[in-house]
């Protein structure tokens, strides 16, 4: 039992310590490059200097949204896919991604965000997320029984259906509303609003606590569900529960931050690969790497082709589907 | 110990069980034999409430197993399925998930007790020496034994196998239901196996009780139950049962086509 612990720390340790070198890397580098030894002095000296206005105003809060967006859409990811016991479910196939982008450009085609405020904006992302959410659930958990297979075509198909709708709304709007479509739809990690921020870091940390109720449960799912019901798990109640909880994480994400496709997929898959499928670890892990990876792909959008910026959902979507391509030819997938 | 009433239950609008009475007694081994499609799986799935009944009540030790919690009847049944459709685990991580009806709220790891029992489950079924293998890597044998030694992980009172022999050659067959009626005798658990094979299920089991179409067509010893004229009957082929000259249990033959067309009219190798 002692064994287990030591070696669950040691892998939590090891992710902790990726993400604050990786947070560490991605608050120095930037258009204005801020030195390592550096930092610290400018912490102390408090407000005033341009750097701590970098620092704190602008680089701060898309580290927290990365770590609170990329942690998020990984632990959706992994809830997923152990409760369908399908590698491939994430929120981006499930066309939950494709729901929130109608809800955002319907909102900025109807020029809501102009008149109500930006805040209509992941309200919209969210409604929609929540409605292709709702549509899927009851496809899919109709008496009881999940056909995965239909699921994930339905997800497929949403998100082709709502990718057609989102290109004729382009085609009929004004010029003005397009950038702000596309930017929103290849996704971006810059949120000026401090409240959506903070409510994100709430959301995943709780979701994360939340989780962890469950981590037997999804223990068991993976032996399929009759198994589970065997073992003692109310197997309704917590697949209800636990898609209300992944749709929320997923939901919200993508409601602040646009389409960043990947993470939820290629992350809880190489966690899988290196700490095995035991949930109690599993969790925190992805939660931690999907967080560095999401950091890591922001950090880069923002000096590759310095000093324009590249969408991070580009990124995830390149840098994923390659690692994801690649871990498919080196291993068998299981789950 | 299990007590089946007047049970009947549907799946998708179709009877797949009628009028089940059945009562299973402490320290019995009941076989469940029955032609394919017969409901001989459904009726284990009722039994751990995956089905729900039309109508109808099981009993387990007296109460209703639909008024328990899911929990509780898990710490009490403990099912064996037909395979194993997981496979990147170790055995002993496999065996621990038995444990989880037992785990108290908010306990998060395994105690020494669980390690315990599913150290001397894996040892009951001699898969103690694959501990640390990958489930896939280990063969069909070994599986099974496996999945026995998760069921024993529960500490069920009531045991229910789905076909455990199925897809074994000879000596894991042997070797399992040996294991089986080990469990029974020493550990006084009460099992219910489901066979396709009537010849072990004669050896092995106490009382047999034949499905037929979702209703129960005979029950009782071996001997009673493995009649020629109920076989012949329920599995429409002519057969002939024989007597195991060392355990003197009933032993069904089969007779080829070409065989009976020999035979002619007169069947008097036929015997009880």
């Amino acid at each position: 039992m002692n064994k287990k612990l030591i070696h669950w720390s040691l892998i939590i340790v090891a992710c902790s310590l990726t993400l604050l070198a990786i947070s560490i890397f991605s608050l120095i580098i930037g258009p204005a490059s801020i030195p390592l030894k550096k930092i610290g002095f400018y912490i102390l000296k408090g407000r005033g200097t341009p750097e701590y206005s970098i620092i704190f105003d602008i680089r701060l809060p898309r580290l927290l949204l990365g770590l609170a967006v990329g942690g998020s859409l990984s632990l959706a990811g992994v809830i997923l896919q152990g409760m369908f016991r399908n590698p491939l479910v994430e929120p981006y196939t499930l066309g939950i991604s494709g729901g929130a982008a109608i809800g955002v450009c319907l909102n900025m085609v109807c020029n809501l965000h102009l008149t109500y405020g930006i805040l209509t904006l992941p309200v919209s992302g969210f409604l929609g997320a929540g409605f292709v959410i709702l549509l899927i659930y009851f496809l899919s958990l109709r008496k009881g029984v999940v056909k995965i297979q239909g699921l994930l075509l339905t997800g497929v198909m949403i998100s082709f259906i709502s990718s057609s709708f989102i290109m004729l709304m382009m085609a009929v709007s004004h010029t003005e509303n397009l950038q702000g479509i596309v930017f929103w739809i290849m996704g971006s990690l810059e949120e000026p609003n401090w409240l959506l921020i903070k409510l994100a870091l709430w959301l995943s940390v709780g979701g994360l606590i939340a989780s962890y109720f469950f981590c037997f449960d999804l223990n068991a799912f993976s032996l399929g569900e009759e198994e589970a019901l065997h073992l003692g798990i109310n197997i309704e109640r917590t697949k209800k529960l636990l898609f209300i909880l992944a749709s929320l994480l997923a939901g919200f994400s993508v409601s602040v931050t646009g389409i960043i496709g990947f993470v939820g997929l290629v992350v809880p898959h190489f966690m899988r690969m290196i700490v095995g499928g035991d949930h109690r670890i599993l969790l925190i892990s992805s939660f931690l790497a999907g967080a560095s990876f999401l950091i890591f792909c922001d950090t880069i959008a923002k000096i590759i082709i310095a000093p324009m910026e590249l969408p991070v959902g580009v990124i995830t979507g390149i840098i994923g589907g390659i690692l994801f391509i690649y871990a498919l030819t080196k291993k068998k997938v299981v789950i | 110990m299990l007590e089946v009433k007047n049970f009947a239950c549907k799946y998708d609008s179709k009877c797949i069980l009628k009028n089940i009475n059945l009562k299973v007694n402490k320290g019995d081994l009941v076989g469940i034999i029955g032609p394919n499609g017969s409901g001989k799986t459904t009726f284990l799935r009722a039994v751990t409430r995956v089905l729900k009944p039309e109508e109808g009540t099981i009993f387990l030790e007296g109460k209703n197993i639909w008024k328990m919690g899911i929990k509780e009847l898990a710490q009490k049944i403990a099912v064996v399925p037909q395979n194993l459709n997981s496979g990147a685990m170790s055995v002993q991580e496999f065996v621990l998930l038995g444990r989880i009806p037992h785990f108290k709220k908010f306990q998060f790891l395994e105690t020494k007790q669980d390690f315990e029992i599913a150290r001397k489950c894996m040892a009951l079924t001699d898969t103690l020496r694959l501990k640390d293998n990958i489930l896939e890597e280990i063969s069909g044998g070994e599986r099974q034994l496996t999945l026995i030694a998760r069921s024993l992980a529960q500490e069920p009172r009531l045991l229910l196998l789905d076909e455990p022999t199925a897809h074994l050659d000879i000596t894991h067959q042997v070797l399992i239901l040996d294991l089986i009626k080990r469990l029974n005798r020493e550990l006084e658990l009460t099992v219910i196996i489901v066979l396709h094979d009537l010849n072990l299920a004669s050896e092995y089991c106490r009382r047999l009780v034949l499905i037929n179409e979702g209703r129960i067509h005979a029950s009782g010893s071996p001997e009673e139950v493995l009649d020629y004229r109920i076989i012949e009957e329920v599995y429409k082929t002519v057969v002939v049962i024989e007597k195991n000259p060392i355990s003197s249990k009933p032993y069904v033959l089969i007779v080829s086509e070409e065989e009976k067309n020999k035979e002619g009219k007169n069947r008097k190798g036929i015997k009880m």
